[in-house]
C-alpha cells in the first residue's frame, strides 16, 4: 500500500479495496519500524490518526467523503496543531502545545486527511541540511550518511521512505525544493500569498510560503488544491479563486516555451547534476517544448540579499520568544533581563542565534540603509529580471541545487558554505514566484532535482508540465533500497 | 573588516541573547564570514531603484471593527511558564 500514490489511495479507498483504518495502521507500522533509521518523524499521533481513520471510513461508506478522505499525511512541525506539540525543531518550543490549528491543518482536516504525526525540520526552518534540529538530523533514505536537505528534510525523507504518501512543508529560501531534490520526490512552493501562513510559525514573513511534498506532480496537485485558500486571518493571503490543479494536468505541452537561464549553469554546478538537468530539458523538447536561452543577470546577488532580508525579518519575528507566555524559560532568572537573555541563549540553537544577530546588525542605526535598504533595492532588481524573462517564456527551468545530497558535517565550520546550497532557489522567494522540484536523474546513486519556476499564480501550468514529464519518465518511481529493511509488509 | 568583540556584546544585548564568553571569538568569526557575503551587495548599481519590501507590494487590509475572536485566556495561560490569578508572572521588575 505504501507504494501507491495519493491519487491511487483515494481511488482505492473509494472502491473499498482497503479501508482508511487499514491504511493508517499500515503507515503507523512503517513509522514504528523504520523511523529510527531516518529520524524523519518526531511526533506520532497514532490514537488521533486511528480515530480520524475510523471516522473517514464511515464517511466513505456513507458516500459523502471529501477529497482526501481517509488518506494518511504528515505535517511539518512548523504548523500549529491543536493539542499536539509543535516544536518548530527547537528546544524553545519543545514543550509548546498550541491551543489552535493552523489554517493549513484545518484545510486538511476539512478534506478528511488523516494526520499520522509531525515531521522533523531545521530549527525554525533555518538550515539546508536538517542538522540544526534540536531533535537531531534527519537521514537521507537514499544514503544514510547524507543529509536530506532542509529545512523540510523530515517531510522529504518521510515521503521518500514511504512513511506517508504526502507531507506539508514550507519554503523561505528553498526549504521545499532543495530537500525534495535531495530525497528524489516532488514538491512545490506556491506563489507568495497562495497558502495561508496563519498558524505557521514565522521565520521571514515576506518570504515564507507553505506547500505540499509528495512523490508525483499529480499528488502535489491534489494536495495543493486542498492546502491553498484565501484566509482573512493572514493579511498577506491573496483573494483569488483556487483552481482545481488536477483538472489541467493532462494538457499537452507542445509549444511550451522553457527559459533556460545561463546563470543557473555556471561554475559550482556538479557536472552530473548538469547532465541530468540537460537530459530532462531534452526530454521535454521531445514532447514539443521549446528551449529559450535567457539571462537573470542579478542571480548572484540573491544569496547576499536574502541573508540581509531573511535574518532582518527573523530577528523581529523571533523576538516573541521571551519565556513569558509559552515555550522555554530558563531556570531561576535573577531579573527580567536575565530571563530574556538566558531563555533565548539556552532555548535557541547556534544557527538561529546567528541569524538573529545578523538581522539585528543589519537593522541597527547606522547600518540600516547600507544593508537593509540596499538589499530591498536588489530584491527589486531580481524581480525585474524575472518580469523580463516571463515576457519571453512560459516557465523557467534549471537545477534545484548545485549537487546531490552531501555528507553530514561536510559543509564545515563556515555558515556561508551551507547558505550557497540555496543559490538557485532563493531568487524565487525574493520575487514571490512559485517554484517546484521534481526528480530528473541520479548521480552517484543519489537523486537530482529539476527546478521549474513559474509566473505568479501559474501553479497549474507548472504542475501540468511536471506531470507530463513524469508521464514520459520514471525517475519519480524509483525507491531507495533502505526502505525495505524491517518493513512491516 | 573584522567585527569587534564589543560589537558582538552590543548585538547580544540588543538581541537579548546570552552568549557564553568563551564562544565570542567563534561567533565573531562566523558573523564576519556572513557579513563578507552580504557586502557583495555594495557592488550592485541600484541608482533610482525603489525598495521592495513585499512581493505583491501589498497594503494592510482593513476589517470591520467588530469582535471576531473568543476569549481564550484559560487555554492560552495553560501553556505559560508561570501564571497567577490570570496574569503572566515574570521576575520582579521594580524593587
Amino acid at each position: 500500500m505504501h507504494n501507491l500514490t495519493i491519487a491511487e489511495l483515494v481511488a482505492g479507498l473509494r472502491s473499498k479495496t482497503f479501508t482508511s483504518v487499514e491504511l493508517t495502521q499500515h503507515f503507523l507500522a512503517r513509522i514504528a519500524n523504520l523511523n529510527a533509521d531516518y529520524n524523519a518523524v518526531i511526533t506520532v499521533t497514532a490514537e488521533q490518526a486511528l480515530a480520524a481513520a475510523a471516522a473517514a471510513d464511515k464517511r466513505l461508506a456513507a458516500g459523502n467523503a471529501p477529497a482526501l478522505c481517509g488518506v494518511p499525511m504528515l505535517h511539518k512541525d512548523i504548523f500549529c496543531t491543536n493539542g499536539v506539540r509543535t516544536s518548530c525543531g527547537s528546544k524553545m518550543l519543545d514543550n509548546f502545545v498550541p491551543p489552535y490549528d493552523a489554517t493549513v491543518v484545518e484545510n486538511f482536516a476539512r478534506d478528511g486527511a488523516v494526520i499520522l504525526g509531525k515531521t522533523n525540520m531545521d530549527e525554525f526552518a533555518m538550515g539546508s541540511s536538517n542538522e540544526t534540529s534540536y531533535y537531531g538530523p534527519v537521514k537521507n533514505p537514499w544514503a544514510l550518511d547524507c543529509v536530506p536537505g532542509g529545512s523540510s528534510g523530515g517531510s522529504a525523507a518521510a515521503v521518500a521512505a514511504r512513511l506517508a504518501p504526502g507531507a506539508t512543508a514550507t519554503d523561505t529560501g528553498g526549504s521545499i525544493r532543495q530537500p525534495a531534490a535531495l530525497c528524489g520526490i516532488s514538491g512545490i512552493k506556491p506563489t507568495y500569498g497562495r497558502v495561508s501562513r496563519w498558524g505557521m510559525i514565522a521565520f521571514a514573513s515576506s518570504l515564507d510560503q507553505g506547500g505540499p511534498m509528495a512523490r508525483t506532480a499529480e499528488d502535489c496537485a491534489i494536495m495543493l488544491s486542498c492546502m491553498a485558500s484565501y484566509d482573512e486571518k493572514d493579511s498577506t493571503s491573496v483573494d483569488q479563486p483556487v483552481p482545481d490543479y488536477s483538472s489541467t494536468l493532462n494538457r499537452p505541452i507542445k509549444g511550451l516555451k522553457i527559459g533556460v537561464p545561463k546563470e543557473y549553469f555556471s561554475e559550482g554546478l556538479h557536472p552530473g547534476t548538469e547532465a541530468a538537468v540537460r537530459q530532462a530539458l531534452a526530454d521535454l523538447v521531445a514532447q514539443g517544448a521549446e528551449l529559450v536561452d535567457i539571462s537573470l543577470p542579478n542571480s548572484a546577488l540573491s544569496v547576499p540579499a536574502y541573508y540581509v532580508i531573511a535574518p532582518a525579518e527573523a530577528s523581529a519575528n523571533l523576538s516573541r520568544f521571551d519565556g513569558v507566555r509559552y515555550g522555554y524559560r530558563c531556570d531561576e532568572p535573577k531579573d527580567l533581563q536575565d530571563m530574556y537573555c538566558r531563555t533565548r541563549g539556552e532555548g535557541f540553537g547556534e544557527e538561529v542565534q546567528r541569524r538573529i544577530l545578523i538581522g539585528t546588525y543589519c537593522l541597527s542605526a547606522g547600518y540600516y540603509d547600507a544593508y537593509y535598504g540596499k538589499a530591498q533595492q536588489v530584491r527589486q532588481l531580481i524581480q525585474q529580471d524575472f518580469t523580463r524573462a516571463f515576457a519571453q517564456v512560459d516557465v523557467i527551468m534549471g537545477p534545484t541545487c548545485p549537487s546531490p545530497a552531501f555528507k553530514f558535517g561536510s559543509k564545515g565550520d563556515d555558515p556561508v558554505a551551507m547558505y550557497l546550497e540555496d543559490i538557485y532557489t532563493i531568487a524565487t522567494n525574493l520575487a514571490g514566484l512559485p517554484g517546484m522540484s521534481i526528480p530528473c536523474g541520479m548521480v552517484e546513486d543519489k537523486p537530482v532535482g529539476l527546478q521549474i519556476i513559474g509566473n505568479y499564480f501559474d501553479e497549474a501550468l507548472m504542475l501540468n508540465v511536471a506531470h507530463q514529464f513524469q508521464q514520459a519518465t520514471d525517475w519519480h518511481n524509483l525507491a531507495p533500497a533502505s526502505i525495505q529493511q524491517g518493513a512491516a509488509q | 573588516m573584522g567585527i569587534e568583540r564589543s560589537e558582538i556584546e552590543k548585538l547580544a544585548t540588543l538581541s537579548r541573547i546570552a552568549i557564553d564568553e568563551g564562544t565570542i571569538s567563534d561567533v565573531a568569526r562566523r558573523l564576519d564570514s556572513v557579513l563578507q557575503l552580504v557586502d557583495q551587495l555594495q557592488a550592485a548599481d541600484t541608482t533610482g531603484i525603489d525598495t521592495m519590501a513585499h512581493p505583491m507590494q501589498a497594503i494592510q487590509r482593513l476589517r470591520d471593527d467588530r469582535v471576531s475572536e473568543l476569549n481564550q485566556r484559560d487555554a492560552l495561560q495553560a501553556i505559560a511558564p508561570a501564571v497567577e490569578d490570570g496574569l503572566f508572572l515574570v521576575p520582579k521588575v521594580i524593587e
